[in-house]
Order: structure tokens, then sequence, then C-alpha cells
């Protein structure tokens, strides 16, 4: 805020400013106007480069394959060429890889991963926020630097891990992979959110005779609430959407989880049926953008508040 | 390094709670446990293992059983001599990388300025945009990218051949590696803005708005108060953000891969992720890909260990 001096000149200074602002307050209005004009076409711009493939993707997920193969683009699949025969080939075409299975697959790896990753995340967010003992810096900086570790560096000794178990092409050798992936990223997340629960509030109700455990469980864990809402999708999303382990720990027909499937599409020597792989990935985007729209708001709060203040 | 429980130093005041009695450590302990066995099995072993297979002649014939030997540095020579295979591949991550997150941060930080200054409704509009790409599976987006770059049907080569008046139709753009590029920047560019423009946005909407104002009424232009409050502001943030993305970006592995076959020369499109797993996974040479995996991840340490020290001083853990 301007500070207001008493001195005379800079009161005559003030007094003609007042007296410049009426004209210019007019100019300054168009002025604004023309720029909301702006950032309108630009939000519309920014909007339309967002979502055209995704927009693209549907369209051609619903159009019959005589359409998507001509030369004319159809940009909208109007009532008279709408099908859903994408659909029909994408989940019942069982030559290359089966749907149903795949979604199976792909669930229940994610389920696990979501269940156990946030498990443990917790517990170790608990341990290095709510105690302090020789080690805990030491963990925690290997925690964040295990984060910087590509995963294909490990990718041939986790298939061998993997294989030693005899859990190739099962959902919890998978699963297991997926939650050492997810775990040091949950860890680090929740740690941030726990960290911004003050424990004397716990105190507070142990004061009042509450027991330790007692105390954490009826007041840290539902402030907590969004930090594991937070964490928990992002946990959801990297298990969803995971390909490279899934590609060589699940490389039988049945096993195969979505992403895996829908690389099928494009192995085959005969060409690509692009209508059916589009209905395919609508069919492997739903859940994602589904679970992605309840959460937004909290999601990026999160994600500013867990991952980068810490 | 590690701190106890009564040093002075983690003493600051509101920092950590006094402990009104001294604990055996064994419950932090239990609950790390869990944790600790899974990093440790599926994390820490995983680089033990990387670590010396690299030090050793490993093929498929090792794979099958027999005894590895011990080659020393042979093939971190071998990798290193590789001007053609490793230098080559490695220039071309770093370079990508670069123009990935540059575009990347300055697309994202303007998307979040232009989200500032938005109405209500045009805010809502650009969010479920940006939104709906940034829930988009990194697989299914480069597949429905190629499918908009595809060679035959695909919609630019029909909008191209529309606006030019020249015939694009059949216009191949994978088969051109820098064309090739070009659409794997542009998938990871739009798959990647959201999170930046997000997260930007969340961190510039934390500014009091007294002090923006103040600097107006001190006839600080827009890119001023860009430059000199908002930018010291969220540096943190761009820190994390630019050091996230470097890191996705020179490990990129899905997008090139599936890129790839959709029909691209792997020989000169491959990124470093992709090469490990070509010369492990696909090829057999594990202690070379082993080699090639260790100098990676120095490379991602050198990297990040300016991230992770700033965290660390910053914490005060």
């Amino acid at each position: 805020m301007s500070t207001i001096s008493t001195t005379p000149r800079a009161s005559v200074r003030h007094a003609s400013a007042a007296v410049k602002t009426a004209p210019r307050k007019s100019r300054d209005t168009q002025r604004k106007k023309a720029a909301n004009v702006v950032f309108a076409i630009l939000a519309i711009i920014v909007f339309v480069a967002s979502v055209f493939p995704v927009y693209w993707m549907i369209n051609t997920s619903f159009l019959p394959s005589n359409l998507i193969r001509g030369t004319d683009l159809k940009f909208f699949p109007t009532p008279d060429v709408f099908t859903l025969s994408n659909y029909e080939s994408a989940i019942t075409d069982d030559s290359r890889a089966p749907f149903v299975p795949a979604m199976g697959n792909s669930l229940a790896v994610t389920f696990f991963t979501l269940v156990i990753a946030m498990i443990l995340g917790f517990l170790a967010s608990l341990a290095v926020t709510r105690f302090r003992f020789k080690g805990r810096r030491a963990f925690i900086i290997a925690v964040l630097v295990v984060q910087m570790i590509p995963g294909e560096a490990m990718m041939i000794s986790i298939f061998r891990i993997i294989d030693g178990w005899q859990m190739l092409n099962t959902i919890i050798g998978l699963g297991i992979v997926y939650v050492s992936g997810v775990l040091p990223f949950t860890i680090w997340t929740l740690r941030g959110f726990v960290n911004g629960v003050p424990a004397e509030l716990e105190e507070a109700a142990m004061i009042d005779g509450c027991s330790r455990g007692r105390a954490f469980w009826k007041i840290t864990f539902p402030l907590l609430a969004p930090g594991l809402v937070a964490t928990g999708v992002f946990a959801f999303i990297q298990a969803w959407n995971e390909f490279v382990m899934a590609l060589i720990i699940m490389s039988r027909p049945e096993s195969m989880t979505l992403p895996v499937w829908l690389r099928t599409y494009q192995q085959a020597t005969q060409a690509t049926n692009w209508g059916a792989l589009m209905a395919g990935a609508v069919l492997i985007a739903i859940p994602v953008v589904i679970f992605f729209l309840i959460v937004q708001g909290r999601m990026t709060g999160g994600l500013v508040s867990g991952a980068v203040k810490g | 390094m590690s701190s106890t429980t009564l040093e002075p130093r983690t003493e600051r005041p509101g920092a950590v709670r006094p402990p009104k009695k001294r604990r055996p450590p064994i419950l932090p302990w239990t609950l790390l446990v869990p944790s600790l066995v899974v990093l440790g099995i599926l994390v820490g072993y995983p680089i033990v293992r990387l670590f010396v297979m690299s030090f050793q002649e490993y093929e498929r014939a090792q794979l099958m059983g027999q005894p590895a030997e011990w080659v020393g540095f042979d093939n971190y020579v071998q990798v290193l001599t590789d001007v053609d295979g490793f230098w080559t591949v490695l220039l071309r991550s770093f370079l990508f990388m670069v123009v990935c997150v540059a575009l990347t941060m300055v697309l994202g930080t303007l998307i979040a300025l232009l989200m500032m200054r938005l109405g209500n409704g045009f805010r809502l509009l650009v969010s479920v945009g940006l939104l709906l790409a940034w829930a988009m599976p990194a697989l299914a987006a480069t597949i429905v990218w190629g499918w908009i770059f595809d060679t035959q049907y695909g919609v630019i080569n029909n909008l191209l051949t529309t606006i030019t008046g020249d015939n694009w139709m059949g216009h191949s753009w994978l088969l051109n590696p820098l064309q090739f590029f070009l659409i794997a920047t542009i998938i990871i560019v739009w798959g990647a803005i959201p999170f930046v423009a997000f997260t930007m946005y969340a961190g510039l909407t934390q500014i009091p708005g007294e002090v923006l104002e103040a600097a107006q009424l001190d006839g600080a232009g827009p890119v001023q108060r860009f430059r000199l409050i908002m930018i010291p502001y969220v540096r943190s943030i761009i820190t994390v953000l630019i050091v996230l993305s470097i890191i996705w970006d020179l490990r990129v592995f899905t997008q090139i891969y599936a890129l790839q076959g959709v029909g691209g020369d792997r020989e000169k499109t491959n990124t470093i992720g992709v090469y490990i797993y070509q010369m492990g996974m696909a090829q057999g040479h594990y202690g070379l890909a082993g080699a090639i995996s260790v100098i990676f991840v120095f490379i991602m340490l050198g990297i990040s260990f300016y991230y992770v020290r700033q965290t660390v001083r910053e914490e005060e853990l």
C-alpha cells in the first residue's frame, strides 16, 4: 500500500493525480475490456489444444471404419453414422488378447498397489514425522534419492527377482513391483501432510486423557484425509497407467494389464484397427478421468503443500 | 548425519515438540519395517545387483545359469567409447529433454498467469481442458497422437492438405527422426503442461494480493511484477518443477517406445531409457545395459543433487 505523507508537496501531487483519474478511468476500463477479450480467446485456445486429442479419440471411437479410413474428415459422429461396433470389437475380440481379463488385472493390481502403498507409506511417514531417532534423516534422504533412479535401470534385476519367486504373470508379483515404485513418493508426500498437522493437537488430547493411539486416530487422522486422498490418487494413476514393468512381467495374453493389452493392437502385422484402438484408449482413460474430476481441487493443493512445501 | 532425540540443534522453538521422556526408538522402527523390507528387496537389491552386473560379462547364457565372469571396467569402456551408440543417444536425450522442459515450463507458467487473470467461467474451462489432458494415460495419449499424425488417415495430414493446397496425404511423420521428435515433444509437453500449470497457479495464488497491489501502485508493470515479486515467491516451486521435469523427460520411456512401435526408426530415435531396454531386455546384453544404467543413475543423481541438498537444508531434517 502506498504511504501517505503529510508534506504539502506530496499532497499536491496526490490532488493532481486525483484530478487526472477521471478521464483515465474510462480509458482504463476500455483497455481492461479489450484485455479480457484477449484473455478469453487465449483461454479458448488453451482449452482446444488440451482437449483436441481427447475429443478426436472419442470421435474416432464412435465412427464406422469406412469413415475412419476415408479421405473426408468426420468431425462429429452424427446419429446416422454413430456406431458402437468399435467398442464391441475392443471388448469381445479375443484374437490378440482378451479385454475382460485385462480389465480385471488392471483393477486388481491397482487396488493392491493403492492399499498396500498407502498403508506402508502412512506408517513410515508417521515414523519420520512424529519421532526423532537415529537413522531418520538417512531414511528420508534415501527416500528422496530413490525417486531419482530410473526404473528402466532396474528393470532387468526386478524381472529376475519376480521370475525367481515364480511370480511372473501374477497380480501379486506386479503389485509388489508397483508398491516399491510408488512407495517413496507416498512416504515423501504423506510426510509433508503429517508435518502440517501440529503435534500439539494430539498432545492436548492426550492431556485430556486420550491414549497416544486414540489421540492420533481421533484428532490427526481426520485432518490428514485430504492428504491421503491426494497421495492415493497419485498411486492409483501410477499403477493404472504403468506400462514398462507390466510389459515384461505380464506377458501372457490373459495376464496382461490394460496398457499392455492396448499395445497388442499395433504389434500385429495387419493394418491397425484405429476405431477399436481408440475405443480401447477411451476405456482405459475413463476411470482415470472420473477419478481426476472427483478429486481435482484437492489434488493440486495437495501436490503443492505435500511435494513442494514439504 | 542422524539427529538424536535430545540433540540441542533440533530443539528450535516450534519446529520440534520437546519429548517428555526419552523412549527407546522401537515404535518408529516398527512403523518403518514394512517399507524398509519392500524398498530394500525391490529397490535396494536391484541397485546392488545392477552395479555388480555392470562389472560382469552377463549375456543370455549367464541368464540361463552359466557363471558370470568378472570383466572389470570392460563394460564401461565399451559403453563410453561407443560414440555412435551411447554418446549419440545420451546427447539426443539431453537435447530432447532441454526442449521439452523449456517448453513445458514456459507454456505452463504462461497458462498459470492466464488463469490468474481469467474470470471464473473461463478459468473452469481451462481447468477442465488441462485436467482431461493430464488424466490421459501416457500410452493412450501417445497412441491417440500417433493416430492424429497417421500417414494415411491422420487428421493433421488431411488438414494440412486442405490448408496449404499441397498434398500431405501419405506424409509419414515418424520416419524422419526430426519429425519423430517433433511429435514426441508435442505429446510430452501436452501431457506435462497441466501439472506445471496447476502447480504454478496454486503457488501464484498464495502470493498475498496486497503485495502485488502495492507493486502496481508503485508503478511496476506486469513484467516487473512477475520478475520481481511472483518469481521470488514461487522460486522453490519452480526449482522443484524444473528438477522433476528434467528427471521425467530424461527418462521418458513409454511415449518413445510406443511411437517407435507405430513406425519410427529405432536406431535413430532411441532415448536413454529405451536404449537401456533395447540393450538389456531385447538384445540380452545385460552387463552392458547395467553399465549404461549405472552411468545414467549417476547423471540423475548429479542433476538432482542440488535439489536434494536444498530440500534437506530447507527442511532441517
